[in-house]
């Protein structure tokens, strides 16, 4: 069965630089997919392209069948929305403005508001616990609130797909916890599919449904945590030696590196 | 979703707009404060007016230029009012505004408050065209007002290419407009120093931007301009909001973030060179009338409108200034301009310091 987002044999890069060649991944749907691998693997290059923000210089992104490049951007943005990596607040705006800022591809030049828009954007700030912030200024808040609200400004768009990238950075780890917490209600109460690209291989594992690890441009493993996460896999593709054991919380794999002396030992 | 918002009783979110619905589903999103400055501004800028065609050598009561504008005045009135004056006037409203709003799209586009056609070499582009058709020419007004045009437009084009690389981004914006202000201006004290010195006069006085002698010839083409121009950027006024969100958020909400810019970059560039060609290159109100306005309307987002009406208010004062000041025609108004320009600069400067922001 075809799913809505898919990448087919695509070759991405920037300039003259080629980052990835005839890559293709399929984003399966209703899923929460996070993509993994090592640092300039491609992985936030993919997540650029899956989001139309980069042109494949060949190959095609197909969204719900259709070349996501030759699609108007609005109704795109009605399918498909996006956090990036680092946003902009504007000086001053508040936290409601700015999560209303969320339904501009539902609007027009004359019908600028309307009751479902306030409708949506209250919802969204109270699925991301920012409701009580509203009336702040976002420059205001700490690192945690405002990737809640940049969240709750995604979410106001109301796309079925939901890609993040990285959204857990520069976050502390109650913080980034409390981020996947959030992804994982989004994912399990309102049907959304989410991708998400993720450095910490443990959450990866702990909070995906379905794993893409990237090396080199190349995917070298997709599926489900328990089946993809092996220690095998983890050497291939971080060049890592560990173990991997059952996490006690949740039952998922969790890594656990080998000590220093194996593993120097080995590069030795 | 359980938990429920703060909303007020009547649902709206603690957000600092307020609705305006009309028939079919329609409705106007409005910020009240930016509102009410808008209007005010706008009735400053008509006050202004007023005071400013009653001033000169001849003086009007403002009650009577009303009349005379409303066609009930005496005949001596009328040809000072509609034939001298009120040319220059419209001028001065204008090339404010369209100055103005050409600044708040550049801040916006660079995200940068010194992204102002003045800082990005575009009015020394309409400069060097002007002087070239001065000093190498001799040619008359109109020749030197498509000298402005020309010069203007092929250093906005010049500046946009040699920026652009996957598109333009703030930054190299204004470092290449910085370089090529650097190289226009060498090439204006070029042209200054070649010159007889009857042009070299003509050359000074329209380097520094003035509104003497202006008649409807010059009010029609820059009125055209306007006209075209200012609803085209305004349509993209919510787009441009968008984009000082960063382009990839732009982007992810629908926004053609290049083309936009693109687009909202050659209008802001038509309107100043359209504005230089008509009063010589005004400096600082293209810099100071964006971050003005933001100052008033305490809005986020580019304040195109409040940053066109505040542009005509400025350029309106400083030409009264200069009349009351040292009489009619004897400064022009961009020494004035460029005084309360510098003032202002400094004031943002202590200001922003005592905020802590710089």
């Amino acid at each position: 069965m075809q799913q809505r987002l898919t990448a087919r044999n695509v070759t991405l890069g920037y300039d003259q630089r080629v980052i990835a060649e005839d890559l293709s991944v399929e984003i399966p749907d209703n899923s929460f997919t996070v993509i993994v691998g090592p640092n300039a693997c491609g992985k936030s290059t993919l997540l650029r392209a899956l989001s139309r923000m980069l042109k494949p210089s060949a190959g095609q992104v197909l969204l719900d069948g259709q070349a996501i490049a030759s699609m108007p951007a609005k109704k795109v943005a009605k399918t498909l929305g996006l956090l990036p990596q680092s946003s902009i607040a504007p000086d001053g705006i508040t936290v409601a403005d700015l999560v209303s800022r969320g339904r501009y591809p539902h609007q027009g030049l004359l019908r600028q508001w309307s009751q479902h828009d306030e409708q949506v954007v209250a919802e969204s700030m109270a699925a991301t616990g920012v409701a009580e912030l509203s009336g702040r200024a976002v420059d205001e808040l700490s690192g945690g609130q405002r990737q809640r609200v940049w969240i709750a400004m995604a979410l106001a768009q109301q796309t079925p797909l939901l890609l993040l990238d990285e959204p857990t950075t520069y976050l502390d780890i109650q913080h980034q916890l409390d981020v996947l917490d959030l992804c994982a209600e989004l994912h399990e109460n309102q049907g959304r599919t989410l991708v998400a690209v993720l450095h910490d291989l443990n959450h990866a594992a702990r909070y995906a449904t379905h794993l893409i690890a990237l090396r080199g441009g190349v995917v070298v493993a997709e599926g489900p945590p328990a089946e993809v996460v092996t220690a095998e896999l983890v050497e291939e593709v971080f060049g890592l030696r560990c173990q991997i054991i059952q996490d006690p919380e949740t039952g998922t794999p969790l890594v656990i590196p080998a000590a220093r002396k194996a593993r120097t030992g080995l590069a030795a | 979703m359980t938990q429920t918002t703060n909303a007020k009783p009547d649902g709206s979110t603690a957000s600092r707009s307020r609705v305006l619905r009309g028939p079919g589903g329609t409705a106007l999103r409005l910020e009240p404060r930016a509102l009410v400055a808008g209007l005010l501004l706008a009735a400053v800028a008509l006050v202004m007016a007023i005071v400013l065609i009653g001033t000169g050598d001849f003086e009007i009561a403002p009650w009577d230029v009303v009349r005379t504008l409303l066609g009930e005045g005496s005949p001596a009135d009328d040809f000072i009012v509609n034939d001298l004056r009120l040319p220059r006037v419209l001028v001065a409203v204008l090339v404010g505004a369209a100055l103005g709003m050409a600044g708040a799209v550049f801040q916006s586009v660079s995200r940068n408050p010194l992204g102002s056609p003045d800082l990005l070499g575009f009015s020394y582009g309409s400069a060097v065209g002007a002087l070239a058709v001065i000093t190498l020419f001799q040619g008359g007004s109109a020749a030197v007002a498509a000298g402005a045009v020309a010069g203007g437009l092929l250093t906005g084009a010049a500046v946009y290419l040699v920026a652009y690389r996957q598109g333009i981004h703030g930054y190299r914006l204004v470092l290449v407009g910085i370089g090529a202000s650097a190289m226009l201006l060498a090439l204006i004290q070029y042209l200054l120093t070649k010159a007889k010195l009857v042009d070299a006069t003509r050359a000074m006085v329209w380097l520094t931007g003035s509104l003497a002698g202006r008649d409807w010839s010059q009010v029609w083409p820059l009125l055209a301009t306007c006209a075209v121009v200012f609803p085209l950027v305004l349509g993209q006024g919510r787009a441009l909001r968008m984009m000082e969100m960063g382009d990839d958020a732009a982007y992810a909400l629908g926004v053609g973030v290049e083309r936009t810019r693109m687009l909202l970059m050659a209008a802001a560039i038509v309107l100043t060179t359209a504005a230089s060609a008509a009063a010589g290159p005004i400096s600082f109100v293209a810099l100071a009338a964006p971050q003005l306005a933001r100052r008033l309307t305490r809005s986020s987002g580019p304040n195109l409108l409040a940053g066109a009406l505040m542009g005509s208010v400025l350029l309106l004062v400083s030409d009264w200034a200069s009349q009351r000041a040292f009489g009619a025609d004897q400064l022009p108004v961009g020494v004035v301009t460029g005084l309360v320009g510098g003032v202002y600069l400094l004031w943002l400067l202590v200001s922003e310091r005592k905020a802590g922001r710089i």
